[in-house]
């Protein structure tokens, strides 16, 4: 058997990139003559400036400009032209607009000097007057003002209420009903973002952005500063990790390529760890639950009403209630979204966004019913096992949900559960078994992408996508060698940069089905202008073949039936006299499956803690999450973005917490010393499964993606295993020990 | 960061000299602490006279009746993984091990320890008001998110803790700071080197600014067998105590000759209490007493809101750890299991 570099485990192409300092992010790049730019922020939450004085920082040697709202130079006048492609509905945030502060950290000035030292220096010396005004930084005080979006973000899918859920509720013999919330929380990549625009003279600029999306900055750019394609070349061939933070072009972009162009000169700005608490994050939600069933375990009503927040210019959403509708069977649901407005920065899209917020809420719930229902957890959800999409009615394009649970329930030992909360210790500690269900949408984006075969037996492939550290570089290098029969050592894959073929932002979990049917199409139609010189060689031994009956293979264009009688790559491109062969292809999710399936990835997330009770310390020992995700392209890779998802889902439980002084309006631990993510230690086993599930619908390469639901139900089984452990049922995360040590009572 | 002049003298006299000159130098050697704040506008010194190279700070040597003295520029880790250090004070070496990374312990100091300044969120956030970074702007932690703030020996003018674990430790074991100004040296028990904030919460410790640290002397070891660092903090590593507890016991048999107690985490210096510790003066340790030595520890604790848990959670570390140091099972700090 052939094996294929798809589905086979293979170590990052830019690896050795990384690891040596090679691979160069966009702060790293530099230019003849580059000046650096410092942001000044402020430090009221609402109001307006009444003065700003730059003369101190203008006096120091090497401060080049200090750019506030009184001198900046023109840009757009109209908000539309600040709408990128990922924007909510409103009006998007414009930096150094005018007066107005909006929020706590806003940028107000950029420091312009001949090093990043001066320009820090200088704008320590910018003095900022402010006329405050009242501010509301505080969920809970606005709830009562909460409306529903009067514009729905585009991409949102509805959940459409069934049945009589209240009715359905009240006649539910079992009910569980409590109200959950999560923290806010901010991306914390590894990389800060930055922005470096390198001047090219005669009006066009070089921009190395921290993007998700090249060409999402370059369309800003164009509509924000009135230039012409032509002129914005846009790379992000490296970024170190985003989460969704690098969706949206963030204010460092705008500075810089304002900067640049009113100085006609290189300009780099970037941000600190603390300005990375000054733009998005993940919203809070309040969230009320309902849950009725039988006693035999059936679901017979769901309510799930959230108020999360947003900003007060753009109406930020995300699906958070609409998983309440679709993970189980159930035919009397009802769902609310609304929105209420705090004085901080537009929250935005963070990994999975809303899905683990909105699971905390059901699978904590689910959890709370199995026990007063006396019922195995994983057994409840098996009895509820949704068939089709019941929000939709449409049936899933495929669904190993059942696979994962069980194949995750052996692999954990989850059969030795002992049911009873507080029933399982060892030495000091008690022992906690706790599990939840994972949900994300499998979506597929219009996408372009081209290959370019050449004599010497190379591939290069491209598409304008990116590669945020999640392995994109090398399954494109996989999905391209397997197309020509090639070894990955003779492919290239190019991303991050504008000129290459279209792509949408790299998000949503999409990447992989977008960017890997786009590049399978181009290399199919290079397949087949090579095949047809191949045949029509003089005496090619493919003469009478089909392309149905040949394969390519270490460079040769074999038949399958004898592959003794085979054309070799040079030979048939030397026939056809040309040097290289060059295809674009766009690839399109397919409508008709679209309109008949419903496509998601499901995981099952088995989660053992150890608590030490008397001093509220949790240890997470164990988890085991099976994912039922379509076809894995690289299960090394694949493991890798689990793996990742669930130490994300870990902070989300355990740590992350973006801490507001109300009465200041500001995120005040806005450091990683003090905003806490997993370290090392916190990190045990974790074990990834993935589920066999065979995908035909959804995009022709049968992949789902799976950069986001290594995170979906983690917090929740985690939550669920303390509750096991301890029968202390905590329903605000993350779990910290003040909230472990104020339950007292078993629930 | 403001402009800074920068020097490394090669003697103490030299380096007392360059900083007598100037009140707004500061001396700088692993500077895990006083960069970050430097880059955050919190310390601007225009001068900074590097220490790192000055002769005779680097050493770990006898002291009187078995007790070490440990140069002010002995790193962290150093420290930590001396033979000497390990067998007669393993309370300390403990406690090195429970904080920071293995690379700030390679770069941090002794001496910079014991200086490091406080975690407050207020402190370092220099749009908004702090007494301890400005005099006199007020302390908004009060009313603010102070989860990790202090709950014993605060003043209305300042709620910050002392971050550091290593200090902890030498005050449990009755360290003293050996100093040198320029009116020659002399010596600062562990206990009357940081102070409480009262009114003057910008002052961190009592070394005067013209004065440089030389060594920090252990006196005679005794709690070698019967000791222990506990820890507890929002992550399992690599972030500062919530609270702390040192704790160590001298024992004749089953009986305590002498018990040390420090805290960490819960006020602007390591918190130590005599009179509790007299509480286990010749008794047989167990539970009950335990639980009266941390009831009286903690009588007068106060939170401000967000930290009200920590009366509660550093109780039950006094528990914890003096059943740990009376069992002589010492919390491990890589075993991430408490005994």
């Amino acid at each position: 058997m052939y094996e294929t570099h798809v589905g086979s485990p293979r170590s990052r192409v830019d690896g050795k990139l990384k690891v040596t300092g090679a691979a160069r992010y966009a702060a790293e790049y530099t230019a003849p003559d580059l000046a650096q730019g410092y942001v000044v922020n402020s430090a009221i939450a609402k109001g307006r400036i009444t003065s700003i004085d730059i003369s101190a920082a203008m006096a120091v040697p090497g401060v080049i400009q200090v750019f506030t709202h009184q001198n900046r130079p023109r840009t757009a006048w109209r908000s539309k032209a600040y709408q990128d492609e990922v924007a909510p509905p409103g009006t998007p945030f414009r930096p150094l607009y005018d007066e107005k502060i909006l929020y706590s950290g806003q940028p107000i000035a950029l420091v312009v000097a001949e090093d990043f030292e001066i320009a820090r220096y200088a704008a320590s010396l910018v003095r900022v007057t402010y006329e405050a005004e009242g501010h509301q930084t505080d969920l809970e005080k606005v709830r009562m003002q909460a409306y529903k979006p009067p514009k729905t973000r585009s991409g949102m899918a509805p959940a459409p209420d069934r049945g009589d859920a209240e009715a359905g509720f009240g006649a539910s013999p079992v009910r569980v009903s409590a109200d959950y919330r999560i923290a806010i929380e901010h991306h914390n990549p590894m990389e800060p973002h930055a922005a470096t625009v390198v001047w090219d003279g005669d009006g066009k600029i070089t921009v190395y952005d921290k993007i998700q999306g090249v060409q999402n900055t370059q369309s800003y750019i164009t509509h924000v500063f009135g230039l012409s394609q032509d002129d914005v070349h846009v790379l992000s061939p490296f970024v170190g990790g985003a989460f969704g933070s690098g969706l949206r072009p963030q204010y460092q972009l705008f500075l810089a390529v304002m900067a640049a162009l009113e100085l006609k000169r290189s300009v780099r700005v970037t941000l600190t760890r603390d300005q990375m608490f000054t733009f998005t994050y993940r919203p809070d939600g309040l969230q009320e639950m309902s849950i009725g069933a039988n006693p035999d375990g059936m679901l017979q009503a769901i309510r799930h009403d959230v108020v999360s927040n947003t900003s007060t210019f753009e109406d930020y959403q995300e699906m958070i209630v609409g998983w309440s509708s679709m993970m189980y069977h159930c035919e009397n649901v009802s769902t609310t979204y609304k929105l209420a407005q705090i004085d901080t920065y537009t929250p935005g899209d963070m990994r999975a966004p809303g899905a683990p917020t909105g699971m905390f809420a059901l699978e904590s719930a689910m959890d709370e019913l199995s026990y007063k229902l006396g019922m195995d957890p994983l057994q409840l959800r098996l009895r509820n096992y949704a068939e089709i999409d019941e929000a939709t009615g449409k049936p899933f394009s495929s669904k190993e949900l059942r696979a994962a649970y069980q194949l995750g329930a052996e692999r954990f030992g989850w059969s030795k559960r002992s049911p009873e909360p507080r029933s399982m210790k060892e030495g000091r500690e008690l022992v906690g078994w706790g599990m939840a269900s994972g949900m994300w949408e499998a979506q597929m984006q219009k996408t372009s992408a081209r290959a370019v075969l050449t004599i010497d037996g190379k591939l290069e492939v491209g598409t304008a996508t990116a590669d945020i550290g999640t392995g994109t570089y090398t399954i494109l290098t996989q999905i391209a060698a397997d197309a020509l029969g090639l070894p990955m050592e003779k492919v290239t894959a190019k991303v991050g940069d504008s000129k290459l073929p279209f792509s949408p932002v790299e998000g949503g979990s999409w990447a992989a089905a977008s960017a890997g049917t786009a590049v399978t199409l181009a290399c199919n139609t290079v397949r087949e202008t090579l095949f047809g010189y191949a045949r029509g060689m003089e005496g090619s031994p493919l003469a009478n073949a089909e392309i149905g009956r040949v394969a390519f293979r270490d460079g040769r264009i074999e038949l399958v039936s004898d592959p003794t009688r085979f054309v070799t790559i040079q030979d048939a491109m030397v026939a056809g006299k040309v040097h290289r062969i060059e295809a674009e292809e766009t690839g399109s999710p397919s409508r008709i499956n679209q309109a008949r399936y419903s496509g998601f990835t499901h995981s099952a997330i088995f989660a053992e803690v150890r608590v030490d009770e008397e001093l509220g310390r949790v240890r997470v020992t164990r988890v085991v999450d099976a994912v039922a995700a379509g076809k894995i392209l690289n299960p090394k890779t694949a493991r890798s973005q689990i793996l990742g998802g669930v130490v994300f889902g870990i902070g989300m439980a355990l740590h992350e917490e973006s801490m507001m002084d109300h009465h200041l309006g500001r995120f005040m631990n806005h450091n990683i010393a003090e905003y806490h993510i997993p370290a090392n230690a916190d990190v045990e086993g974790i074990e990834v499964i993935f589920v066999e599930e065979h995908e035909d619908k959804l995009n022709p390469i049968g992949v789902k993606g799976l950069g986001e639901i290594g995170i979906v139900g983690t917090a929740a089984a985690i939550a669920n295993a303390v509750y096991h452990a301890t029968g202390k049922r905590i329903r605000h995360l993350p779990i910290t020990v003040d909230r472990l040590l104020k339950v007292r009572d078993a629930a | 960061m403001n402009r800074f002049s920068y020097a490394r003298p090669g003697s103490v006299e030299d380096a007392l000299r360059e900083v007598s000159s100037n009140p707004a130098a500061k001396f700088i050697a692993g500077g895990t602490n006083l960069v970050d704040l430097m880059k955050y506008n919190v310390e601007r010194p225009t001068h900074l006279v590097d220490v790192t190279r000055l002769p005779g700070l680097k050493e770990i040597g006898e002291a009187g009746e078995g007790g070490l003295r440990i140069g002010a520029l002995v790193s962290n880790t150093a420290a930590a993984y001396d033979e000497r250090v390990k067998e007669r004070y393993p309370l300390l070496s403990s406690a090195i091990l429970a904080g920071a990374s293995a690379q700030l312990r390679n770069s941090a100091t002794m001496g910079g320890n014991l200086l490091q300044r406080t975690r407050c969120y207020y402190f370092y956030d220099d749009a908004t008001p702090c007494n301890k970074r400005a005099p006199g702007s007020g302390c908004p932690a009060k009313e603010g998110v102070n989860r990790i703030h202090a709950i014993l020996g605060t003043s209305e003018h300042c709620i910050a803790t002392h971050p550091s674990d290593m200090a902890v430790a030498l005050a449990a074991l009755e360290a003293v700071v050996k100093v040198a100004g320029p009116n020659g040296e002399r010596s600062i028990p562990l206990a009357d080197f940081h102070r409480l904030p009262g009114n003057m919460p910008e002052k961190d410790t009592n070394l005067h600014g013209d004065e440089i640290i030389l060594a920090i002397e252990l006196p005679e070891p005794r709690f070698a067998k019967n000791y222990t660092y506990l820890k507890l903090r929002d992550r399992l590593s690599y972030a500062f105590a919530l609270v702390s507890v040192a704790a160590a016991m001298e024992m004749d048999g089953d009986k305590v000759v002498e018990a040390r107690i420090a805290l960490g985490g819960v006020a602007h210096k390591p918190w130590r209490l005599p009179e509790a510790e007299e509480l286990l003066r010749g008794k047989v340790p167990e539970r009950a007493l335990f639980e009266a030595v941390a009831e009286r520890i903690l009588d007068g604790a106060k939170g401000y809101g967000h930290n009200d848990f920590k009366i509660d959670l550093a109780r039950r570390a006094v528990i914890r750890a003096l059943s740990q140091a009376a069992a002589g099972t010492p919390q491990s700090q890589v075993d991430k299991r408490i005994q």
